[in-house]
């Protein structure tokens, strides 16, 4: 060592910069939180909430995405969490080291570093247009000899191909975050003692019985922490949506349920819903960042207080289910 | 639980051959059950794989595929690209230098910081500032991006960039840049580059550390002379994870960063990156096969091989030289 006495300068600049940088963090959310505050005053207000979208910057409101993306986020967990815990349920409890299953894990740790707005391309291709195989001169056409633009099932008429609908954006988020579903899951099950599945099997429980009863019961608090996060990203994901036809002005509700009232007038709107066109909160903020009028940049910030006050809400939600869960278990 | 049933008699010795009963038959249709949930990664991989494909290289339903129109050496030397001019042209490189642009901006504002947060947080901080910063560092990474792209036009340009590039130093700003949206793309990839490297930094045994602090060593040689390039696979993995997904960032350039394809590098004129293309094209309604219409796919292919190229390195770099201590 080269040191006489004392510190050398080197050593408090370092770590007076660290502590910035750290730090930093903490100015930066008040910057940003506190400019979107100061951009949204005097548009933040119940009229907001409950107002479809407007040309008029003072009239505009967030109903439609407030509807959409509840619509969105119902939709897409119906098919993604089954998908995601069942997969983890396989990697965690079934699976042995085989070449397949490390591929499958090399493999999701891969797709969790895609793009989404690659996801998105691959949501138009597949569920939008349907590789096209619908179209006038698609193969589906040629095979049956007339073109098919929609089947109905029990009264639903459901479009073929999917095109710009909340189903299809629906099936691309779900996608989307099936890795984040699955690795949560897998987290919240490995925090499982395995001595509580010996526990069940000696007492004669088969396998798929000792997880049913036994282990899913035990990670339920671990998997919804990690599925309310998940939702919390999906709420704020906006790219794949645009790409797969969310639409950026909305003055509707998907099938026409834009309140209680209409949902006793025409109930049958909630079944056509999934196959609606459909905005969300996101896609609306983005059109209205878009917008030359000045005014619509205060619009955009309410409706991003908006989608932060969700965010915050939901994440609130998780930390509490953590939190008391924590506690109580004891293994 | 079904409740265990009493044999009556006495079970005849045990014969080690599996019999077929239904009980079985169902555990074994629930596991490959399951195993179809989890192989739904790779159909979605395989998936993705193949959509791009069709449009680019390999011809689907007769029609003839990208690149079967459209030169690869055209396709990476050609300096303008205006597929919705008269004039088409399909160079991609405008969109990539705007990408790279952008994403190195991001990464010489979003490493340092990260990094010495982490060097912070796992090494000098005390648990109480811990409890406050990590937190912080959660809600931002898990910020919606449109918020970040509104903070960067709304803020960042008109009262950062613009004062003291045009103002004071009497450069010409565009209204949506590189340089903010970078700045901004650097403040996204923070949290992600922190504590990807906070946990490099913390699978560093104590031993070591305590190695150091006995030869005399001050918490700065000891920070930066042993921890650090003890985790330096960590950190470089973390590094390349969050260059990954500043090029991948699509909402942020969107807003941010401009709509000009232009092969520039410079930071204050307005660009176009790979995925901003993307999502205003898919704004509009293109005409599916129509060169446009495939030349999204292009583009998402390029977009997609270089941070899923990155991505493979990266788990590469933390598995094959991750130190592994006793």
């Amino acid at each position: 060592m080269t040191r006489k006495s004392g510190i050398r300068p080197a050593e408090i600049l370092f770590e007076a910069v660290c502590r910035a940088a750290a730090w930093s963090s903490l100015a930066i959310l008040c910057l940003l939180v506190g400019t979107v505050m100061w951009k949204a005053t005097g548009f933040l207000d119940w009229q907001f909430f409950t107002s479809f979208d407007s040309q008029r910057p003072e009239r505009a409101g967030i109903w439609a995405g407030l509807i959409g993306t509840s619509w969105l986020i119902l939709l897409t967990f119906m098919t993604a969490i089954p998908i995601g815990v069942g997969a983890a349920v396989y990697l965690e409890e079934y699976a042995r080291d085989t070449w397949i299953v490390r591929f499958i894990r090399v493999n999701l740790s891969n797709l969790a570093g895609v793009p989404s707005i690659v996801y998105g391309i691959l949501g138009l291709t597949v569920f939008v247009r349907m590789f096209d195989v619908f179209a006038r001169d698609g193969m589906v056409t040629r095979l049956a000899g007339k073109h098919i633009e929609a089947i109905i099932i029990a009264g639903i008429e459901i479009p073929l191909p999917l095109g710009k609908s909340l189903l299809a954006g629906a099936f691309t988020m779900s996608i989307l975050i099936l890795p984040v579903i699955i690795v949560a899951t897998q987290e919240a099950l490995r925090s499982i003692p395995p001595s509580l599945r010996h526990a069940s099997l000696a007492l004669g429980a088969t396998r798929w019985q000792t997880i049913r009863h036994q282990v899913l019961p035990a990670a339920v608090p671990g998997i919804m922490t990690g599925i309310i996060l998940s939702v919390s990203r999906a709420i704020g994901e906006t790219a794949p949506l645009i790409v797969v036809g969310a639409v950026g002005f909305a003055r509707f509700a998907p099938g026409g349920i834009g309140s209680f009232k209409d949902l006793t007038t025409h109930p049958s709107g909630l079944l056509q819903a999934p196959f609606d066109k459909y905005t969300v909160m996101p896609v609306q903020i983005f059109n209205w960042v878009g917008q030359a009028q000045q005014d619509f940049q205060s619009v955009a910030a309410a409706g991003i207080l908006v989608l932060l006050c969700l965010l915050l809400f939901m994440n609130g939600i998780a930390i509490v289910i953590r939190n008391r869960y924590q506690k109580k278990l004891r293994w | 639980m079904n409740s265990p049933t009493i044999p009556e008699q006495p079970a005849p010795a045990p014969v080690l051959r599996r019999q077929f009963s239904l009980a079985r038959l169902r555990e074994t249709a629930i596991e490959w059950a399951l195993f179809g949930c989890s192989s739904v990664s790779i159909l979605v991989t395989l998936a993705i794989l193949f959509v791009l494909l069709i449009e680019t290289v390999v011809p689907f339903g007769g029609q003839l595929p990208f690149f079967g129109r459209v030169s690869l050496w055209e396709f990476f030397t050609e300096p303008r690209w205006t597929p919705t001019f008269s004039e088409k042209h399909f160079g991609v490189l405008p969109l990539v230098s705007g990408t790279i642009l952008v994403a190195i901006i991001g990464a010489f504002v979003g490493l340092p910081l990260g990094i010495l947060s982490a060097i912070y947080l796992s090494e000098y901080a005390r648990p109480k500032t811990r409890a406050i910063v990590k937190p912080i560092l959660e809600i931002l990474s898990g910020m919606p991006t449109v918020v970040y792209g509104y903070f960067a036009l709304i803020f960042v340009t008109p009262y950062l960039v613009q004062p003291l590039f045009h103002t004071l130093l009497g450069f010409e700003v565009d209204a949506t840049n590189a340089l903010s949206a970078g700045i901004v793309m650097g403040i996204m990839i923070m949290p992600m580059v922190c504590s990807l490297s906070e946990d490099a930094i913390r699978a560093v045994p104590r031993t070591l550390r305590e190695a150091g602090y006995a030869l005399g060593s001050t918490k700065y040689d000891v920070s930066l002379k042993v921890v650090v390039p003890a985790a330096l696979s960590g950190i470089v993995a973390a590094f390349l994870l969050a260059v990954a997904r500043a090029i991948g960032e699509t909402m942020l350039v969107a807003i941010a960063a401009g709509n000009t394809p232009q092969l520039t590098m410079n930071p204050l004129k307005s660009v176009q990156t790979m995925t901003t293309f993307i999502v205003n094209t898919t704004k509009g309604d293109t005409p599916s096969g129509s060169i446009e219409y495939q030349s999204l796919y292009a583009v998402a292919l390029c977009l997609f091989v270089m941070t899923f190229g990155m991505n493979v390195v990266s788990h590469a770099v933390m598995r094959r030289f991750r130190e592994v201590y006793h």
